[in-house]
Protein backbone atom coordinates (compact mmCIF):
# COMPACT_ATOMS: atom_id res chain seq x y z
CA UNK A 1 0.00 0.00 0.00
CA UNK A 2 1.82 3.12 -1.12
CA UNK A 3 0.80 6.46 -2.46
CA UNK A 4 3.65 8.05 -4.36
CA UNK A 5 3.48 11.69 -5.35
CA UNK A 6 5.81 13.57 -7.60
CA UNK A 7 7.71 15.72 -5.10
CA UNK A 8 11.19 15.68 -6.66
CA UNK A 9 14.19 13.53 -5.75
CA UNK A 10 13.62 13.31 -2.00
CA UNK A 11 10.45 11.67 -0.76
CA UNK A 12 9.00 11.20 2.68
CA UNK A 13 9.04 7.49 3.51
CA UNK A 14 7.23 6.02 6.49
CA UNK A 15 8.05 2.43 7.41
CA UNK A 16 5.17 0.98 9.42
CA UNK A 17 5.99 -1.97 11.65
CA UNK A 18 3.06 -4.05 12.87
CA UNK A 19 4.59 -7.35 13.94
CA UNK A 20 6.41 -8.68 17.01
CA UNK A 21 10.21 -8.67 16.60
CA UNK A 22 11.37 -12.28 16.48
CA UNK A 23 8.57 -14.54 15.21
CA UNK A 24 9.19 -13.65 11.56
CA UNK A 25 11.73 -11.74 9.45
CA UNK A 26 9.43 -8.76 8.89
CA UNK A 27 10.82 -6.64 11.72
CA UNK A 28 14.47 -7.09 10.79
CA UNK A 29 13.79 -6.64 7.07
CA UNK A 30 11.75 -3.51 7.80
CA UNK A 31 14.59 -2.00 9.81
CA UNK A 32 17.15 -2.81 7.11
CA UNK A 33 14.87 -1.35 4.43
CA UNK A 34 14.52 1.84 6.45
CA UNK A 35 18.31 2.09 6.70
CA UNK A 36 18.66 1.51 2.96
CA UNK A 37 16.10 4.26 2.31
CA UNK A 38 18.09 6.63 4.50
CA UNK A 39 21.35 5.62 2.78
CA UNK A 40 19.72 6.78 -0.47
CA UNK A 41 19.16 10.15 1.21
CA UNK A 42 15.39 9.88 1.47
CA UNK A 43 13.50 11.42 4.39
CA UNK A 44 12.76 8.39 6.53
CA UNK A 45 10.50 7.95 9.55
CA UNK A 46 9.45 4.75 11.31
CA UNK A 47 6.17 3.96 13.07
CA UNK A 48 5.33 1.10 15.43
CA UNK A 49 1.73 -0.02 15.83
CA UNK A 50 -0.08 -3.18 16.98
CA UNK A 51 2.43 -5.91 18.01
CA UNK A 52 5.15 -3.84 16.32
CA UNK A 53 5.54 -1.87 19.57
CA UNK A 54 7.27 -4.95 21.06
CA UNK A 55 10.18 -4.31 18.67
CA UNK A 56 11.27 -1.36 20.80
CA UNK A 57 11.00 -3.23 24.11
CA UNK A 58 14.29 -2.79 25.91
CA UNK A 59 16.47 -5.62 27.25
CA UNK A 60 15.77 -8.20 24.56
CA UNK A 61 17.95 -11.27 24.37
CA UNK A 62 16.78 -13.76 21.72
CA UNK A 63 20.07 -15.72 21.80
CA UNK A 64 18.27 -18.59 23.58
CA UNK A 65 16.14 -19.01 20.46
CA UNK A 66 19.28 -19.05 18.31
CA UNK A 67 18.56 -15.56 16.95
CA UNK A 68 20.69 -12.45 16.59
CA UNK A 69 19.45 -9.44 18.56
CA UNK A 70 18.88 -7.22 15.53
CA UNK A 71 17.14 -4.64 17.73
CA UNK A 72 20.64 -3.44 18.73
CA UNK A 73 20.64 -1.74 15.31
CA UNK A 74 17.89 0.65 16.43
CA UNK A 75 20.71 2.46 18.24
CA UNK A 76 22.32 3.18 14.85
CA UNK A 77 19.28 5.00 13.43
CA UNK A 78 20.71 8.36 14.50
CA UNK A 79 23.77 7.77 12.32
CA UNK A 80 21.32 7.22 9.45
CA UNK A 81 19.63 10.56 10.23
CA UNK A 82 16.41 8.74 11.09
CA UNK A 83 15.16 10.81 14.01
CA UNK A 84 11.39 10.45 13.70
CA UNK A 85 10.34 7.28 15.47
CA UNK A 86 6.65 7.09 16.34
CA UNK A 87 4.91 4.63 18.66
CA UNK A 88 1.13 4.47 18.81
CA UNK A 89 -0.05 5.06 22.38
CA UNK A 90 -3.14 2.85 22.13
CA UNK A 91 -1.11 -0.16 20.92
CA UNK A 92 1.38 0.35 23.75
CA UNK A 93 -1.30 0.58 26.44
CA UNK A 94 -3.24 -2.42 25.10
CA UNK A 95 -0.09 -4.50 25.66
CA UNK A 96 0.60 -3.24 29.16
CA UNK A 97 3.74 -1.35 28.08
CA UNK A 98 4.83 2.10 29.19
CA UNK A 99 7.27 4.60 27.71
CA UNK A 100 9.96 3.52 30.19
CA UNK A 101 9.78 -0.07 28.88
CA UNK A 102 11.07 1.09 25.49
CA UNK A 103 14.60 1.62 24.20
CA UNK A 104 15.89 5.14 24.77
CA UNK A 105 17.23 6.25 21.40
CA UNK A 106 19.41 9.24 22.19
CA UNK A 107 21.40 10.41 19.19
CA UNK A 108 24.49 12.53 18.64
CA UNK A 109 24.51 15.72 16.60
CA UNK A 110 27.21 16.62 14.04
CA UNK A 111 29.70 17.45 16.79
CA UNK A 112 29.25 14.19 18.67
CA UNK A 113 27.13 15.85 21.37
CA UNK A 114 24.30 13.66 22.64
CA UNK A 115 20.72 14.89 22.65
CA UNK A 116 18.97 14.91 26.01
CA UNK A 117 15.68 13.41 24.90
CA UNK A 118 14.91 10.07 23.26
CA UNK A 119 13.89 10.26 19.60
CA UNK A 120 11.01 7.86 20.33
CA UNK A 121 7.74 9.80 20.25
CA UNK A 122 4.55 8.28 21.63
CA UNK A 123 1.58 9.57 19.66
CA UNK A 124 -2.15 8.86 19.69
CA UNK A 125 -3.85 7.07 16.80
CA UNK A 126 -5.38 10.34 15.55
CA UNK A 127 -2.01 12.06 15.41
CA UNK A 128 -0.44 9.04 13.71
CA UNK A 129 -3.18 9.17 11.06
CA UNK A 130 -2.15 12.78 10.33
CA UNK A 131 1.52 11.78 10.15
CA UNK A 132 0.63 8.98 7.71
CA UNK A 133 -1.35 11.43 5.57
CA UNK A 134 1.75 13.64 5.19
CA UNK A 135 3.95 10.88 3.66
CA UNK A 136 4.77 10.23 0.01
CA UNK A 137 5.47 6.52 0.41
CA UNK A 138 4.15 4.04 3.00
CA UNK A 139 5.80 0.64 3.48
CA UNK A 140 4.20 -1.96 5.72
CA UNK A 141 6.16 -4.68 7.52
CA UNK B 1 34.38 -19.93 -1.13
CA UNK B 2 37.39 -19.98 1.14
CA UNK B 3 40.26 -17.64 1.93
CA UNK B 4 43.69 -18.93 2.86
CA UNK B 5 45.90 -17.12 5.37
CA UNK B 6 48.97 -18.40 7.22
CA UNK B 7 48.27 -21.99 6.32
CA UNK B 8 44.64 -21.93 7.54
CA UNK B 9 41.47 -21.88 5.42
CA UNK B 10 38.51 -19.64 6.26
CA UNK B 11 35.01 -19.86 4.85
CA UNK B 12 33.87 -16.71 3.01
CA UNK B 13 30.78 -15.65 1.05
CA UNK B 14 30.89 -15.03 -2.70
CA UNK B 15 32.18 -11.47 -2.15
CA UNK B 16 35.02 -12.57 0.11
CA UNK B 17 33.50 -11.63 3.50
CA UNK B 18 34.18 -14.02 6.38
CA UNK B 19 31.19 -16.26 7.12
CA UNK B 20 32.13 -16.79 10.79
CA UNK B 21 32.85 -13.58 12.66
CA UNK B 22 34.92 -15.60 15.16
CA UNK B 23 37.47 -16.45 12.43
CA UNK B 24 38.76 -12.89 12.40
CA UNK B 25 42.22 -11.96 13.63
CA UNK B 26 44.64 -9.16 12.84
CA UNK B 27 46.62 -11.65 10.76
CA UNK B 28 43.55 -12.52 8.65
CA UNK B 29 42.92 -8.79 8.12
CA UNK B 30 46.54 -8.28 7.00
CA UNK B 31 46.32 -11.24 4.64
CA UNK B 32 43.04 -10.04 3.09
CA UNK B 33 44.47 -6.56 2.58
CA UNK B 34 47.67 -8.03 1.14
CA UNK B 35 45.68 -10.07 -1.37
CA UNK B 36 44.10 -6.78 -2.55
CA UNK B 37 47.51 -5.07 -2.72
CA UNK B 38 46.65 -2.81 0.22
CA UNK B 39 49.28 -2.16 2.89
CA UNK B 40 47.73 -1.60 6.31
CA UNK B 41 48.79 1.54 8.19
CA UNK B 42 47.72 2.88 11.61
CA UNK B 43 45.09 4.95 9.81
CA UNK B 44 43.64 1.79 8.24
CA UNK B 45 43.62 0.03 11.62
CA UNK B 46 41.81 2.95 13.23
CA UNK B 47 38.93 2.52 10.77
CA UNK B 48 38.96 -1.29 11.16
CA UNK B 49 38.76 -1.03 14.96
CA UNK B 50 36.07 1.63 14.70
CA UNK B 51 33.99 -0.71 12.51
CA UNK B 52 34.46 -3.67 14.84
CA UNK B 53 33.34 -1.61 17.84
CA UNK B 54 30.40 -0.24 15.85
CA UNK B 55 29.35 -3.78 14.95
CA UNK B 56 29.77 -5.02 18.53
CA UNK B 57 27.42 -2.28 19.71
CA UNK B 58 24.78 -2.23 16.95
CA UNK B 59 25.20 -5.64 15.25
CA UNK B 60 25.11 -3.97 11.85
CA UNK B 61 27.86 -2.83 9.49
CA UNK B 62 27.24 0.77 8.36
CA UNK B 63 26.83 1.79 4.70
CA UNK B 64 29.41 4.25 3.42
CA UNK B 65 27.45 7.45 3.98
CA UNK B 66 26.64 6.36 7.53
CA UNK B 67 30.24 5.34 8.18
CA UNK B 68 31.51 8.75 7.07
CA UNK B 69 29.12 10.54 9.44
CA UNK B 70 29.77 8.24 12.38
CA UNK B 71 33.55 8.59 11.98
CA UNK B 72 33.19 12.36 11.75
CA UNK B 73 31.27 12.41 15.01
CA UNK B 74 33.53 10.08 16.95
CA UNK B 75 37.05 10.38 15.47
CA UNK B 76 36.91 13.98 14.28
CA UNK B 77 35.77 15.92 11.22
CA UNK B 78 39.15 15.67 9.43
CA UNK B 79 38.59 11.90 9.21
CA UNK B 80 34.85 11.98 8.62
CA UNK B 81 34.97 12.74 4.92
CA UNK B 82 34.79 10.56 1.83
CA UNK B 83 38.13 11.76 0.41
CA UNK B 84 40.12 10.66 3.48
CA UNK B 85 38.34 7.31 3.67
CA UNK B 86 38.52 6.57 -0.07
CA UNK B 87 42.27 7.26 -0.02
CA UNK B 88 42.61 4.56 2.63
CA UNK B 89 40.11 2.16 1.05
CA UNK B 90 39.85 2.87 -2.69
CA UNK B 91 37.40 -0.01 -3.32
CA UNK B 92 34.83 1.73 -1.11
CA UNK B 93 35.47 2.41 2.58
CA UNK B 94 32.42 0.59 3.97
CA UNK B 95 32.76 -2.46 1.73
CA UNK B 96 36.53 -2.87 1.83
CA UNK B 97 37.11 -1.98 5.48
CA UNK B 98 34.19 -4.17 6.63
CA UNK B 99 35.74 -7.07 4.76
CA UNK B 100 39.12 -6.65 6.47
CA UNK B 101 37.28 -6.15 9.80
CA UNK B 102 35.68 -9.56 9.41
CA UNK B 103 32.14 -8.16 9.28
CA UNK B 104 29.29 -8.99 6.89
CA UNK B 105 28.77 -6.84 3.82
CA UNK B 106 27.24 -3.53 4.96
CA UNK B 107 23.47 -3.01 4.83
CA UNK B 108 22.45 -0.83 1.91
CA UNK B 109 25.79 -1.01 0.12
CA UNK B 110 25.59 -0.57 -3.61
Amino acid sequence: MSKAQNTGAVKKFLYINRRAPHGSNYAQEGLEMAMVGAAFEQEVAIAFIDDGVFQLKRGQNPAGAGLKNFTAAFGALGDHDIRDIFVERESLEARGLRAEDLLQLVFEDENGKRAEKSAVQIVGGDELAEIIARQDVLLNF
Amino acid sequence: MTFEANGARYETDKDGYLVNLGDWSAEVAEAMAGADGCEMSDAHWEVIHFLREYYAQYETAPAVRVLVKAIGRRLGKEKGNTKYLYELFPYGPAKQASKYAGLPKPTGCI
